[in-house]
């Protein structure tokens, strides 16, 4: 029962009170209206905006959040109200609701965060009024496409680790920007496609006189070079084909296809040529199925996505299109018969029939106006003239139909490009932001820690170290320690926990690494305290099973045990002792290397900026589980090997470590990327501003990875433009706008780079 | 002959187009029936102020808190301060909702209506909720009697009392256990004139009214029974 009409329940009983006189048999007992108090006002404190209302207005709801007793979980003793920390635009609406019994959508409000708040006081929205309740689905949809868009780019960008060769051809086919070869591949036919539609096109040019003979076209006149031609062409497309086809993960599906059937159509008519050789019979036929040739050129909706958006558009408007036709349709018919009964009496008539008066009805509506049918009675002339004012009018209506959606779908897209091309660099853009906002909270976390230990083991500490630290924090850390207790005894039990906490605290681990070297330069703590100038092996550091027990000042105490255990498994965490102490030496890198191989992790972690960020220095950097910056660690690390294929890190992790692992699988795809690699230092365009970078912090550089490391990054860049310009509907201009990508998002990725390291590798945390 | 047709054709369509033309110039007045649409009373745009608060407490038992608690209820689901019978029946009909209440509804409104010009207002509403729950059982007694007395002579005919009965088994619905026979209106009022009517003339006065029930407990009592509403 709604609201309102609650309120007039009290009317309703006393009414009632006219049908006792005429009541057979005794009432009921009335409900004793027990807890009857007055009416009384409730102060609603929404982060700072008071409102106010009746306790019954909120009681119309019971099963939401102000309606039920769930509320008293949010009062003030002290105030007397409730506050809710919550936005207080949104509660307005909320509140409105409760008054109303309408709830609305206010158009200037971000639709998730609206949900959201939805959420939180328990209200459906589908009890959104109806004035707000289709603007509310639309944005919704809106909403839900664009994150399907992304969640689809992103699938598109992961790289499965385990690909079969048929998965890795038939991603290549569909995206062409995951390979080279593919990218090839895509340009070489496209080539062809072009070549082979021009050919058609210039073989019934006239070409000039054979002396005593008529003109001949060209076609006929160079018979030879066209057939090489033309055979040259349909033989890549038959691979091309027979390929897509061997790739294609439901063949079924894919023969089904549009596209595949387009691809039969433009190839068959030359096998149906060399089979039917100079048959004069058939030769007619013959002739007709070179019309199909020009197929091909729908061969080019792959290479362009406006074609393809043109096609989608027209599919999705079909119901206009055949509105358009049936009104067109019956519009030729009526003014067809009509100008040939017009027509009829005049003497010579074009107007032999009413159908040869259709040809004259389209000429005339589509205000063509050929002149070769043209009335000539007065009639005629009247009716003609109505029939050519009528065409425009009913050929106009449904176009604009069609114009929007197109023009809908073909923004949408664009839009969605766009999005994938900035989302790199705005993705790079907020890691630094945030990175240099969760400095000062790990600084501070750091020194917390210390402080625990300090009063753990009451060792003296660096003056300027010791920070008062907030009982949360303390409190947070004293938690940190117990986890971290935790999981060292249980390091011999449960291997899959420890897997996990590995995984955790390597992500962390980069980060902190990244902070710390921030926190370096801004504090400039030299050799003293967590910063240990410790030039030891950072590629230990990095590996995702990469465990650390050691902490801050507590290093000799909680070293010697942690040491213990990692001395026990050594192979399984070397790098465990190297991170325990200055004192100990810096483990060779085959050794993480080889250890990593044994763990059998998947993803290779390329540790080569890892290394060179982390001979700077290094900090045992505790757990730090901050709210967001956990998430953000897991969430970067996470994106790490989004651009790359396992061949490369593998190539780069080979460049390094000669006597490295050698996975199998990985040592082609190591090679492969080796090529691919010195085919886009071709591509590529000179970067002055990395390699300055990179001069300027020697300490950073390892002596082996200048070139794969710039390589890849090189590869970020291009591959993060190109993936812009890959949509673009004309296959030309694509490598220009990549080109000229190249350098302005080369400055354009350097600037911001407030804490000193450089973006590049900041990108792939 | 044909030829002279099309003509013909050809010369009325361009008259038409040409009167067509004429009258987008506004030349033409076209011979359109009036528009109907302004005239009718629209609730919406009259509105009604209740008189003042003093006033009201003085002609109502109610006090001022009740009083307010009463408009503020009234004017949020009546914003003009009037109530329409539509209204009305929409939302007694919500009560009801697995009968047809629309007939009682129409009876209620106009016993709650007094001065009879089709619109409750405050004033009507909260003399009659004062009637209800404070007064005495006299009155509501006698309110129970406008009400039934559907055309205000003083006197409740068969028919009447029929008509109010069977607006009373409508509410309850077709769907009831047991089911309600098709003469179960009649057989009541039956009943009731039988119980009512002392002087067997056919109609129920007010005094034979007041009398029996008086005499009679279970109505007595039942009387008492929505005291708390409010």
């Amino acid at each position: 029962m709604a609201a309102g009409v609650a309120a007039w329940l009290p009317f309703a009983r006393a009414a009632a009170i006219g049908w006792m006189p005429v009541a057979n048999c005794p009432m009921p007992l009335a409900p004793a209206d027990k807890n009857k108090r007055q009416d009384e006002l409730i102060v609603l404190n929404v982060s700072g905006r008071r409102f106010q209302t009746w306790r019954t207005t909120l009681e119309r709801y019971p099963d939401t959040l102000l309606g039920s007793t769930e509320k008293e979980f949010f009062f003030n003793e002290d105030t007397k109200e409730y506050f809710f920390d919550r936005d207080p635009e949104v509660f307005r609406c909320v509140l409105n609701f409760y008054r109303t019994g309408k709830l609305h959508y206010p158009r200037y409000e971000c639709i998730s965060a609206y949900d959201d708040e939805l959420a939180f006081y328990g209200i459906l929205p589908e009890i959104i009024g109806d004035c707000c309740y289709e603007e509310y689905k639309d944005r919704k949809r809106e909403n839900a496409e664009r994150l399907m868009d992304d969640n689809d780019s992103e699938n598109n960008q992961e790289s499965m680790p385990s690909l079969s060769f048929r998965q890795t051809m038939w991603r290549a086919f569909e995206n062409p920007h995951t390979s080279t070869l593919a990218l090839v591949f895509y340009y070489v036919t496209g080539f062809f496609i072009a070549v082979s539609v021009i050919t058609n096109v210039v073989e019934t040019v006239p070409c000039g006189t054979v002396p005593g003979s008529k003109e001949l076209p060209c076609g006929e006149r160079y018979s030879v070079a066209f057939f090489c031609l033309d055979t040259a062409c349909v033989m890549i497309f038959t691979v091309e084909y027979l390929l897509r086809l061997f790739a294609a993960p439901s063949r079924y599906r894919f023969i089904r296809s549009v596209m595949s059937i387009i691809d039969v159509v433009a190839i068959m008519p030359y096998y149906i040529g060399l089979v039917m050789t100079n048959n004069e019979d058939v030769s007619g036929a013959f002739v007709t199925l070179r019309v199909f040739r020009v197929f091909r050129i729908f061969k080019f909706s792959r290479h362009s996505q406006g074609l393809r958006i043109l096609g989608y558009t027209l599919k999705s408007c079909a119901s206009e299109l055949g509105f358009l036709l049936f009104s067109l349709t019956m519009a030729i018919i009526i003014f067809a018969t009509v100008m040939f009964y017009a027509e009829k009496g005049s003497s010579a008539s074009k107007f032999t029939s009413i159908p040869a008066s259709f040809w004259y009805t389209i000429v005339t509506m589509t205000t063509l106006g050929y002149g070769d049918m043209v009335p000539k009675t007065i009639a005629g002339k009247i009716f003609g003239s109505i029939c050519s004012l009528s065409g425009v009018l009913v050929i106009a209506l449904p176009v604009p139909v069609i114009v929007s959606n197109f023009s809908r779908i073909y923004h949408q897209n664009q839009r969605a490009d766009k999005r994938r091309a900035q989302k790199k660099a705005r993705l790079a853009r907020i890691r630094v932001a945030k990175t240099g906002s969760s400095n000062a909270y790990l600084h501070s976390k750091r020194n917390g820690l210390l402080n625990e230990a300090l009063e753990l083991t009451g060792t003296p500490e660096e003056e300027h170290m010791g920070k008062t630290t907030s009982l949360i924090e303390s409190q947070h850390h004293h938690l940190l320690h117990c986890l971290e207790k935790t999981t060292m005894s249980m390091k011999e039990v449960g291997d899959g926990l420890q897997d996990q906490m590995n995984c955790m605290m390597g992500a962390l681990q980069e980060l902190k690494l990244l902070q710390v070297q921030t926190a370096l330069e801004q504090l400039e703590i030299s050799g003293g305290g967590p910063a240990p100038g410790s030039p030891e092996g950072p590629g230990t550091q990095l590996e995702r099973p990469c465990w650390e027990g050691g902490r801050g000042s507590a290093r000799p105490t909680v070293c010697s045990p942690a040491s213990q255990p990692s001395l026990g498994s050594s192979t399984k965490f070397p790098s465990h002792r190297s991170v325990c102490g200055r004192d100990l030496a810096p483990l060779p890198r085959t050794q993480p290397h080889q250890s990593y191989v044994q763990q059998g992790s998947e993803l290779v972690e390329p540790d080569d900026w890892t290394s060179t960020l982390m001979s700077r220095g290094r900090n045992r950097q505790p757990l730090v589980l901050g709210d967001n910056v956990f998430a953000d660690l897991v969430g970067n690390w996470l994106d790490l090997p989004e651009l790359e294929k396992s061949g490369e890190k593998g190539e780069t992790g080979r460049a390094r470590e000669p006597k490295g692992e050698k996975g199998q699988p990985q040592e082609l795809g190591r090679r492969f990327a080796l090529t691919a690699n010195i085919f886009k230092k071709f591509l590529r365009s000179v970067r002055p501003d990395r390699d300055r970078l990179l001069k300027e912090k020697p300490g950073w550089v390892t002596p082996v990875v200048p070139e794969p490391r710039t390589g890849r990054s090189q590869k970020v860049k291009k591959r993060s433009h190109s993936k812009g310009s890959g949509h673009f509907p004309f296959p030309g201009t694509a490598e220009h706008r990549r080109g000229e990508n190249l350098p302005t998002g080369g400055p354009k990725t350097l600037e911001p780079s407030p804490s000193g390291f450089d973006i590049n590798t900041a990108v792939w945390v | 002959m044909g030829i002279q047709g099309m003509e013909l054709c050809a010369m009325a369509v361009v008259v038409l187009l040409f009167i067509a033309v004429l009258k987008q110039f506004g030349i033409l007045e076209p011979i359109s029936m009036e528009d109907s649409s302004d005239s009718e009373l629209e609730l919406s745009t009259v509105r009604h102020q209740p008189e003042g608060l003093d006033q009201l407490q003085a002609q109502t038992k109610f006090t001022k808190k009740e009083l307010q608690s009463l408009y503020r209820g009234f004017k949020n689901e009546c914003p003009t301060g009037l109530v329409d019978e539509d209204t009305f029946k929409l939302i007694y009909s919500q009560f009801f909702p697995q009968g047809d209440a629309s007939t009682y509804a129409h009876f209620l409104f106009n016993a709650f209506d007094a001065d009879g010009n089709g619109a409750i207002h405050f004033e009507d509403f909260v003399v009659g909720l004062s009637i209800l729950l404070r007064g005495t059982v006299h009155e509501k007694l006698k309110w129970a009697f406008n009400l039934y007395d559907i055309n205000k002579d003083g006197y409740i005919t068969k028919e009447e009392m029929l008509a109010i009965m069977k607006s009373i088994y409508d509410m309850m619905g077709r769907h009831t256990y047991p089911i309600l026979r098709e003469d179960a209106p009649a057989e009541h009022v039956e009943r009731f004139f039988q119980k009512m009517d002392r002087n067997k003339d056919g109609v129920v006065t007010i005094e034979e009214f007041l009398e029996t029930c008086q005499k009679d407990e279970n109505i007595m009592s039942s009387m008492q029974l929505f005291e708390n509403v409010i």
